[in-house]
């Protein structure tokens, strides 16, 4: 089974290539890259002129729910909305119920991802702790073997120190990263958005950028002391960035992402009491997310992911404080970041690219981020002139709590390879 | 000048022109109180729903008697023994009452943007009495007109709100209509009660008793919630009173002789406010609270009165 792209711009960062060439797929390997390739007798082929080709994009934070939160989104839903995002691959967080704190879970996910997903690939992230409670590790050596790709008490931050440093140790052997969602606890109790002068006039609970800050400093130290990678999940604040910054040119391993709302929208989002402008860590400020965009098109951010986080509607209409964190993301991420990023020349087309390919690979160790002949065949093709308004009535995940409805965008994904194959649009 | 909003949220989002129609209403109102048959029919016909989430005696009785006042027929729900009790949201609750057709809506809530959230869903209109530490609309509203009786104007008076500013809505409300109004705010507490970036509401800050209150037309001093210790802002009710309480002492060494001294209530006395203080020739506290019952009448009579007629 052979399919022939043809005609299309070919962004492939890591190979330096951009310009108009075929892609021709073979037994679900890139075989070919390159001008006018014959197309192999019986192979499918696919006009892409006008259209970017690009490897398969890859979102190393999105939350599945499956287990235990099917009424929020499951492994089916989950993978057909990042197919339809333009996601080949995506790593789904621990915060299950039953939490993903043991290799029983973790095949559990696999299985449901096999028989029941879009095709997207699914890499399960396990929990550093029991129960995600930070007090008694994970059975880590278990969970990288059934297939986790990382650990993560994502939605909570382990406080114990020590806890986490044992964690970055134990697991140094298995080449696997800690994620770290960077969160005092203390300095954060209570907050409902960022502690600033919106805050204070919309009476809602705060949490200062230090709340992140403080966390991710001592995550950089505990990284510097064990010699393990750290990466930084959804970065936020401008400070956050200074001290990754200083931490990579210090050659510490910490790696970091940054979700595209908040690339793209301020705490001034949350006049008017909208709860899908609620989410954790919470949207900054404008000089924030200048540092953000900076920090992102010089590689001091490494990736972006959405952090896709469904909640139903009974969790997303009522009063703001009591609300539930987390936007979707999977199906706006890609024309948001073209967009409000590229589009407007902040951010170039390759460099976006590089942001959700190869580089969220190379953190995480996982197969695609290329189309070196040979690789596997995940392949993102993207449309720049594609205009629509965001509509979460037509999303394939099971919720619509987005920050974005209504939004006109213009370039978005037209169509997902996985493995050589079409999955989206089915 | 008309009323033309559906309903009242904020002070922040009111011209100025909208707070003085507000105020002078009030004012226009005021008489029934003195009268012997303490009814007018303004407003027959028209349903009255109090929805309070958080316990109130003051405001809900206000808002009350204002609609009784009126002629309205006012209905009070309060959450405990309710269906808010049996875990229906107060979204549903409102939707439901508001099935039931009545043209206002009283609502008093604990989270910030209670009041935004019904208004957006609801076609009645909507009051805020309290949300969250957001805003308290109607407060603001008999603090001006207290203060606009006592001192005949607005423009350039200097006003001192001291104590919890971090939580309180009381704070924001009268911080936005007083600027609005060519009043000067100084805040005043111990910084772990000041809001992050409040200068850019407009105000200045003090944080000392003594350097707030000093020269100042108007101090207003807030209820200090117990709460707040246990939360780590303060040290202890004692450290407080010590150094934030208003005594005699205080008042008469830094504060001018025509001071008005106001509070929203209830008085913790001792903490915020020494007895003397509270009960003294400078506090016009009652008479706030009188002038309350006459602003709420004019609030429901603009928003459902006057708003009907000229549909």
């Amino acid at each position: 089974m052979s399919l022939l792209i043809r005609g299309g711009r070919v962004v492939d960062p890591v190979n330096g290539v951009d310009g108009v060439a075929d892609v021709l797929i073979e037994l679900g390997k890139v075989a070919r890259v390159g001008p006018s390739l014959p197309a192999p007798q019986g192979a499918e082929v696919v006009d892409a002129t006008g259209k970017v080709v690009c490897p398969g994009f890859i979102d190393v934070h999105v939350h599945l729910r499956e287990p235990g939160y099917e009424y929020k989104e499951t492994i089916a839903t989950g993978t057909r909305a990042a197919a339809a995002g333009g996601f080949t691959a995506v790593c789904c967080m621990a915060n299950t119920s039953p939490v993903n704190d043991n290799g029983s879970i973790t095949e559990y996910i696999l299985d449901r991802a096999r028989t029941e997903g879009s095709g997207v690939r699914v890499y399960p992230i396990g929990a550093v702790t029991r129960g995600l409670r930070g007090e008694e590790l994970a059975e880590l050596a278990e969970l990288a073997e059934a297939g986790c790709v990382a650990f993560s008490d994502d939605g909570r931050c382990v406080m114990n120190a020590a806890l986490y440093r044992r964690a970055m140790e134990y697991t140094l052997p298995f080449g696997t990263p800690v994620i770290s969602h960077a969160e005092d606890h203390h300095l954060a109790r209570g907050a409902a958005m960022n502690e600033g002068v919106v805050s204070t006039e919309l009476g809602l609970p705060g949490q200062p950028a230090a709340a992140e800050e403080v966390m991710v400093a001592r995550d950089i130290v505990l990284a510097e002391l064990t010699g393990a990678h750290v990466h930084l999940a959804h970065l936020s604040t401008a400070g956050a960035v200074r001290l990754v910054r200083d931490a990579k040119a210090r050659g510490i391993r910490v790696t970091a992402e940054v979700t595209p709302h908040h690339l793209v929208l301020t705490e001034e989002a949350v006049r008017g009491y909208d709860p899908n402008t609620k989410m954790n860590p919470p949207l900054r400020t404008k000089r924030d997310v200048e540092a953000l965009i900076e920090a992102l098109a010089d590689g001091t951010i490494d990736c972006i992911a959405t952090d896709h986080a469904p909640h139903a509607l009974s969790e997303k209409e009522g009063e703001y404080d009591h609300a539930a964190f987390g936007v979707v993301g999977l199906e706006t991420a890609v024309a948001v970041l073209l967009d409000r990023l590229v589009r407007p020349g902040l951010l170039t087309l390759p460099t976006l690219v590089s942001r959700l390919t190869c580089d969220p690979a190379r953190l995480l160790k996982l197969p695609g981020g290329s189309l070196t002949p040979g690789a596997t065949a995940d392949v993102t093709i993207l449309d720049l002139d594609r205009e629509l308004a965001v509509d979460p009535t037509r999303f394939h995940s099971r919720s619509r709590n987005t920050p974005f409805t209504g939004w006109q965008l213009r370039g978005g994904p037209w169509m997902t390879i996985v493995n050589g194959r079409k999955v989206s649009p089915a | 000048m008309a009323w033309t909003r559906k309903d009242l949220l904020t002070m922040r989002d009111l011209e100025p022109a909208e707070i003085t129609l507000l105020i002078d209403t009030a004012a226009s109102l005021q008489e029934i109180a003195t009268r012997e048959i303490k009814k007018v029919p303004a407003l027959r016909g028209k349903t009255i729903v109090n929805l309070f989430y958080e316990p109130s005696t003051r405001t809900r009785t206000s808002f009350e008697i204002a609609g009784k006042w009126l002629s309205a027929d006012v209905i009070n729900f309060s959450a405990s023994g309710s269906s808010a009790s049996k875990g229906e949201s107060m979204l549903d609750t409102a939707k439901n009452i508001a099935a039931m057709s009545p043209d206002v809506v009283v609502v008093r809530h604990s989270s910030a943007g209670a009041a935004e959230l019904l208004a957006r869903e609801l076609r009645c209109s909507i009051v805020n009495a309290g949300d969250g530490a957001h805003e308290h609309p109607t407060q603001a509203l008999l603090d001006l007109l207290t203060i606009r009786e006592r001192k005949g104007h607005f423009e350039g008076l200097h006003v001192a709100i001291v104590g919890d500013i971090a939580h309180s809505r009381v704070a924001r409300s009268n911080i936005h209509a007083m600027r609005k109004l060519g009043m000067t705010v100084t805040v005043a507490g111990p910084p772990t009660l000041i809001p992050p970036f409040v200068q850019e509401l407009g105000v200045k800050v003090a944080y000392r008793l003594e350097d707030a209150i000093r020269d100042v037309d108007v101090i207003m001093m807030l209820r200090l919630q117990h709460e707040r210790m246990s939360a780590g802002l303060i040290p202890s009710l004692r450290e407080y009173s010590r150094y934030w309480g208003l005594t005699l002492d205080r008042l008469k060494a830094h504060a001018r002789s025509d001071v008005l001294i106001m509070h929203p209530g209830p008085v913790n006395r001792g903490i915020e406010l020494s007895p003397e203080v509270a009960d003294g020739p400078y506090s016009v506290i009652l008479d706030q609270v009188t002038k309350g019952v006459a602003v709420r009448m004019g609030v429901l009579f603009l928003l459902a009165g006057a708003r009907g007629e000229s549909a």
